[in-house]
């Protein structure tokens, strides 16, 4: 692991564990509803200041808190074109599949690549710091990932043009 | 210690009987279950089915014996046992148009106080004439949802906490059903819904959790979203200390001592502090740690079989504190505010846990009582 990842993931982990701090909390703009203020942002006074980690330029968490839901959006790495094509697949590939993730939302925010929603509903069902492991953990595998499908895509890519090139 | 478990679903809130002996608590549902204690374990005896939706809070007043609990259906009922052992809702006119959040029994059980997400508190009183709760709104100046409340023990002035950062003494002095009361340290003009003190800015603090008097009432305590234990002191011309913590924020604060305030909340564990006579606050220990074993010698069996069934080669996922997720409700099992002996909490993990006070107390070594 990189020298400078580990701080990162441990500034990612106080923050999370801190903002996970969610309560069940009915609408007081809307009769009989109670839905997540961080998405709604219907009354200012239910959300806390949204916080940005970043270890590089393209590299960085926004954590945005309310007082029922937190929405973790998270920026991966990019070095190339191969890496943004395949960030991209990726991270489609999860989000059409995010009733199955329970709490990844369905379109990112702007200007991030992956979001999730974790709601009052969530931390009731589920530990917390187990919650807080599963981020941590799905950032730490989401470059490791990265990098090796694009490994693989560049070696795959040069066994292609040998035999194309054996033509000729 | 004694701890009971109602199921995987959250305690929403809880509500013991005078004698100890049943407890009424809410699962994150519309109903309210009354359990019986049997032994060590409890049995459920009634369902009180009449919410719509999930209830929010539930108060069992000691000497009448009556049971009042408010949801997010914007309701209130209040429950009395009737002749053949069933437990009959009566309805308040609570006149809100959002979810209920909070409900408290004065402390002579003749009316009662509901906090809303309509931005105000609704002060119930029985009307003899027409057999039915009615209420008063205290509006102003709530700017945002009431979360918590507490009686002054002269059954007069209510403290609330806000979401909108501010906790604020009241006047709830009903004169259709109550005598002029004598003056306070917190002011002597008391008609309905005046505004006694507020305190907290805007611009630091968060949303105000729990607010407790102690038991002479001159004192008030609260905690909020910003993890600080905040006491105010009405004999000493409105002081306030504060003593910022590094803890998680505190859901739920409670005076067990003259000089002693335990908290809980996100943490999952009960905190002991200390207030001298000058109201400097102190924090003195967690009570009642549960001692983790030392992670033993994993095999490489377990190692493995841990990777396949839960991706992580940890043993043991469970947190070192007795509760394992965020205490939401703490009550006074034994004793009062002055002398407690013994407290019980229930949390989100759907647990219940009896605190024997006294003894984790002087465990903690310098308090003195």
């Amino acid at each position: 692991m990189a020298a400078t990842l580990r701080p990162y993931l441990d500034a990612v982990r106080a923050t999370l564990s801190a903002a996970m701090c969610i309560e069940n909390f009915s609408s007081q703009n809307v009769e009989r509803h109670n839905k997540p203020e961080v998405e709604t942002k219907s009354s200012k006074e239910l959300l806390l200041k949204p916080v940005v980690i970043s270890r590089t330029e393209k590299e960085k968490v926004l954590i945005e808190s309310s007082i029922n839901s937190i929405r973790i959006s998270i920026a991966v790495k990019q070095a190339d074109e191969i890496e943004k094509i395949l960030c991209h697949k990726f991270m489609r590939f999860m989000m059409l599949r995010a009733d199955n993730f329970f709490i990844l939302r369905r379109k990112p925010v702007e200007g991030y690549d992956i979001s999730f929603l974790v709601t009052n509903f969530h931390t009731e069902q589920m530990y917390k710091h187990k919650l807080v492991d599963f981020i941590i953990q799905f950032m730490e595998d989401i470059d490791k990932e990265i990098s090796e499908m694009k490994l693989s895509v560049n070696a795959r890519a040069r066994i292609v043009a040998e035999e194309f090139l054996k033509k000729f | 210690m004694e701890k009971f478990q109602f199921g995987v679903e959250p305690v929403t809130c809880h509500a013991w009987n005078k004698d100890r002996t049943e407890i009424a608590v809410s699962l994150n549902s519309n109903e309210v279950k009354i359990y019986k204690k049997n032994g060590t374990k409890y049995e459920c005896i009634h369902t009180l089915s009449e919410h719509t939706q999930r209830v929010t809070s539930i108060d069992w007043a000691p000497n009448s014996n009556k049971i009042v609990s408010c949801g997010t259906d914007r309701n209130a009922y209040v429950w009395t046992l009737n002749g053949n052992n069933t437990w009959k809702p009566s309805l308040v006119i609570l006149r809100i148009n959002r979810a209920a959040t909070f409900v408290k029994w004065s402390p002579l059980e003749n009316k009662f106080a509901v906090g809303s997400g309509a931005r105000l508190v609704s002060v119930c009183y029985f009307e003899q004439e027409n057999d039915w709760w009615v209420s008063k709104h205290i509006k102003k100046p709530i700017r945002s949802t009431v979360t918590c409340l507490d009686w002054h023990s002269n059954n007069i002035l209510l403290a609330t906490g806000s979401t909108d950062f501010k906790a604020r003494v009241f006047s709830a002095y009903i004169k259709e059903i109550e005598d002029k009361p004598t003056a306070t340290p917190w002011g002597k003009k008391m008609t309905f819904g005046i505004l006694m003190a507020e305190f907290g800015q805007s611009s630091d603090g968060g949303w105000i959790h729990s607010v407790c008097f102690n038991k002479s009432g001159d004192l008030l305590a609260w905690v909020g979203h910003d993890s600080c234990v905040n006491i105010v002191n009405a004999v000493n011309e409105m002081k306030v200390t504060k003593l910022k913590t590094n803890f998680l924020p505190f859901l739920t604060v409670m005076w067990t001592g003259p000089q002693s305030l335990v908290t809980a909340g996100h943490d999952c564990e009960l905190l002991l502090f200390r207030v001298d006579n000058s109201t400097n606050i102190s924090f003195i220990k967690k009570l009642g740690e549960a001692n983790k074993q030392t992670e033993s010698k994993m095999s490489a069996m377990d190692m493995f079989r841990g990777m396949d069934k839960k991706a992580s080669t940890a043993k043991d996922t469970t947190k070192s504190s007795v509760h394992q997720n965020s205490i939401t409700c703490m009550s006074i099992h034994t004793g009062d505010k002055e002398n407690t002996t013994k407290l019980t909490t229930s949390g989100n993990d759907g647990l219940m846990v009896t605190w024997n006070y006294k003894s984790l107390e002087a465990a903690a070594g310098d308090m003195k009582i």
